[in-house]
């Protein structure tokens, strides 16, 4: 399985099995009995094959489109067992990941000419930015990579010694003015500073937002332009962090993150849970935002690339 | 301005010929379409089909008023349906012992502790003595975190930062509550998922061993399906007493409210707003079920046309109609109903999906008058007979309606064309020309 980018280990790889596990077994036992009896796909399948898709998150829109996919694949190949079920659902709903014609993460992709490589991570509150920072921070630097964190999130109450903590665990500098500061000034500092120490790369927290506050919003936008005065072509990712139990909200933010700042990569946190993180289908299906990583856990071991064929694979292999 | 006035009058008939009342047929597109509401919401799909079904039950045979659609009804019954599920048994916080324990518990990055502090503030205000125990030992500064909210609403955080045990630091904080004599003690706890046998554990151990007056459950709105999963292990291992929602200053529809209300059983007692420490209200089912249908506006339409309905009045201008006997008098009538349930752009708005279009639209209530002005210009006689109107009766209606002729004629002429439609309907015809105005049907 190709899940997983050259740089995590055996070790790492079963993590996320078991993290998906549970996630599977769920979507299996489900679509089990959604075809349990049937010797055919007829209508009450496909009612059942909707429900499993809706309560993974897929989203009304995303799941209607699949249902008449499969529809059209029933009305075409005529009779269809159930045995063949799993396979055409994963390729239908390959397919429509395929349209976004976005390239899957084979290793952690920094452009060796951007040095440093600044990364901007923003996102709703709670959504577990300031974790999955400190997670990619711990693999750049496993890969001898020099990395420098910018304490932006200078509003929520110790969010500075949050990320001041990963950094001592980690290993890396971190660069921070203090609470209630500008927060464009300290990304403008932390990228200077990486400038300056020749780092690789430079990862920027930032404050959670809820993305209809048009202020914070703003800000967002202001940061951006600050870090552009010391490298023009910074940031050069965005990274937009999305909880995998979020529901249709997400997609909302997908939208209005990107409309602020022009997200370049997305990361989806929590999928340890129970929720199925199919939003991340219908994310896919909406923007041209590739999905980079996914977490699955609190350590810091616990972030995976994210592949959406393997994704799918990993759904619905048995 | 006639194009609407008539759209209107055909909505009436419409109601009152064949979908007078709530059936089987008319209500499956209206059902259909309110379940992908309540889902689209992020309402569970089990709970959205569960919910539904017992609303169609409801809804079968309700009378269906002139002004209102079937669909406008039904989303009505819906919106009250909810209210009544997310509401009732709203008991208040219980605060019994000395301390009195208040437990937090919920997913990673939920709002529990910006809870606690909004909460400690809350009972501080109401001059109880308060204190919070720091008791997640896990994210990284999670105890500073509580310590500057602590701070911020001036109330004493009780924190062993080297302790690597919960329930003994959460002992601790009852035994220097008691000494300095706090009445409430609020526990903030560390994130955890419901599958993490071992972090669920150590929850339910704190509940057993605090024996809290009060257990709660804190999740954030924007949650989708798993919601109900969650809630259900939560409830399973803790026997929450109360769920608080937060992020709700966000556009989520928040439908997780009634999956968990459902599923569990257990009121919402508070929601959280704003990340700023006060920014905390009690909860209110009425406007949740509005934001999780997400239809508002047919909602208070249906209220106002149900506050202006004449039922007997109905029963007859459907009476009428039926034998095409509809006169000027009824029309008159029909206008007074229109001006008594208000502002007539702001109804035509309310029509869903027609609010954009009509929004840079000129239709204010003046747009009526010279049509009323017309119609009081007349006999009572020419009202129910208008093909007596001659040239000179025309001039001097006219005249006592300060309008023209032609505006007259050009109303006769519109009243005529209604009456041959409603007479087409009558026999059955023009079916398909009005259901492309029902707004829900698809
Ligand atoms: N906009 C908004 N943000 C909120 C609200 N409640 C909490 N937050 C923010 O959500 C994020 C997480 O809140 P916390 O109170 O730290 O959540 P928690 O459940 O204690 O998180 P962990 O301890 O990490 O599991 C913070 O950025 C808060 O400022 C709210 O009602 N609205
Ligand atoms: N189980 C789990 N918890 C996570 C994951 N990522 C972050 N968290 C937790 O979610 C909470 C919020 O994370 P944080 O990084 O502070 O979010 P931020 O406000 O977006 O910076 C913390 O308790 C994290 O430990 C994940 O992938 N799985
Ligand atoms: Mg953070
Ligand atoms: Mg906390």
């Amino acid at each position: 399985m190709a899940l997983f980018g050259k740089l995590f280990s055996k070790e790492d790889k079963k993590n996320l099995d078991d993290g998906l596990k549970k996630t599977k077994e769920n979507f299996f036992s489900r679509l089990g009995k959604a075809v349990a009896g049937k010797s055919k796909v007829d209508d009450e399948v496909l009612d059942n094959l909707e429900e499993v898709l809706i309560s993974s998150d897929v989203g009304v829109q995303t799941t209607v489109k699949i249902i008449e996919r499969i529809e059209e694949r029933v009305s075409r190949d005529k009779y269809l067992g159930t045995d063949e079920l799993n396979h055409i659902l994963k390729e239908e709903i390959a397919a429509l990941l395929a349209e976004n014609n976005t390239e899957d993460l084979e290793g952690l992709s920094i452009d060796s000419d951007a040095k440093p490589y600044v990364i901007l991570v923003v996102g709703v509150n709670g959504v577990g930015k300031t974790t999955t920072i400190g997670k990619l921070a711990s693999q750049y630097k496993s890969l001898g990579k020099k990395v420098v964190l910018g304490a932006a999130d200078t509003f929520r109450a110790a969010a500075v010694e949050q990320i001041m903590r990963w950094g001592e665990r980690v290993d890396v500098p971190v660069i921070a003015k203090g609470m209630d500061t500008d927060p464009s000034a300290v990304a403008f500092d932390a990228v200077k500073y990486g400038v300056e120490q020749d780092a690789d790369i430079v990862i920027i927290d930032t404050a959670g937002r809820l993305h209809t506050k048009v202020n914070l919003m703003n800000e967002l936008s202001k940061i951006k332009r600050v870090v552009k005065k010391v490298i023009p072509e910074a940031p050069h990712e965005v990274l937009l962090v999305l909880d995998g139990s979020t529901g249709q909200n997400a997609v909302i933010q997908a939208r209005e993150f990107t409309k602020a700042t022009d997200v370049t990569a997305l990361a989806v946190t929590k999928l340890d849970g129970t929720a199925k993180g199919g939003v991340i289908i219908g994310i896919s299906d909406e923007f041209k935002i590739p999905v980079k990583y996914i977490g699955v856990g609190e350590k810091v071991t616990d972030l995976q690339f994210f592949n959406k064929m393997a994704f799918v694979d990993s759904l619905f292999e048995e | 301005m006639f194009d609407n006035l008539s759209l209107k009058i055909d909505k009436a008939i419409k109601n009152l010929k064949g979908q007078g009342s709530i059936s089987e047929i008319n209500v499956a597109s209206t059902v259909k379409e309110i379940r992908r509401a309540l889902v689209d919401a992020d309402v569970n799909f089990k709970v959205a089909k569960d919910v539904t079904d017992e609303i169609r039950q409801k809804a079968l045979g309700q009378n269906v008023l002139t002004a209102v659609s079937p669909g406008q009804l039904l989303t009505k019954i819906t919106n009250d349906e909810l209210t009544r599920l997310m509401g009732g048994q709203n008991e208040d916080i219980k605060l019994t012992g000395s301390p009195a324990v208040v437990l937090i518990s919920g997913l990673q990055g939920s709002g529990k502790t910006t809870f606690s502090g909004k909460f400690a503030r809350y009972l501080k205000s109401q001059g109880k003595q308060v204190m919070l125990a720091a008791c997640d030992i896990y994210r990284p500064a999670a105890i500073d975190q509580l310590k500057v909210i602590g701070e911020q609403v001036g109330v004493e955080v009780y924190a062993e930062p080297e302790n690597k045990d919960a329930v003994k630091i959460a002992k601790a904080a009852v035994k220097a509550a008691k000494d300095q004599g706090k009445s409430v003690l609020i526990i903030d706890t560390a994130g955890r998922l419901a599958v993490d046998e071992e972090m669920m554990n150590e929850i339910a151990n704190l509940k057993k061993t605090l024996n809290p007056s009060e257990t709660l459950f804190v999740v954030d709105s924007m949650t989708g399906q798993d919601a109900v999963n969650t809630a259900k292990t939560f409830n399973e291992r803790l026997d929450f007493d109360g769920v608080v929602l937060t992020k709700l200053d966000g556009d989520t529809r928040g439908g997780a409210a009634l999956s968990i209300r459902q599923v569990v059983d257990k009121p919402i007692k508070f929601i959280s707003t704003g990340e700023k420490m006060d920014a905390l209200e009690r909860f209110h089912p009425d406007r949740m079920a509005n934001r999780i249908l997400g239809m508002g506006d047919v909602v208070s339409l249906v209220e106002r046309a149900q506050q202006a309905y004449d039922e007997e009045e109905a029963r007859i201008l459907s009476k009428k109609i039926r034998k095409n006997q509809f006169d000027f008098n009824d029309f008159l009538s029909q206008l007074q109903q229109i001006k008594k349930m208000g502002n007539l752009k702001d109804l035509v708005g309310m029509i869903p999906g027609v609010g954009k279009m009509v929004k840079d639209m000129d239709i204010d209530d003046d747009s009526l008058k010279p049509i009323e002005a017309i119609i009081r210009s007349m006999t009572v006689g020419e009202r129910e007979s208008p093909e007596i109107l001659n040239g000179s009766r025309k001039k001097r209606i006219a005249t006592g309606s300060g309008t023209t002729v032609t505006e007259v004629n050009n109303l006769l002429k519109q009243f005529g064309d209604m009456k041959k439609m409603m007479k087409m309907m009558n026999k059955g015809g023009g079916k398909r020309a009005l259901s492309a105005m029902n707004p829900f049907g698809r």
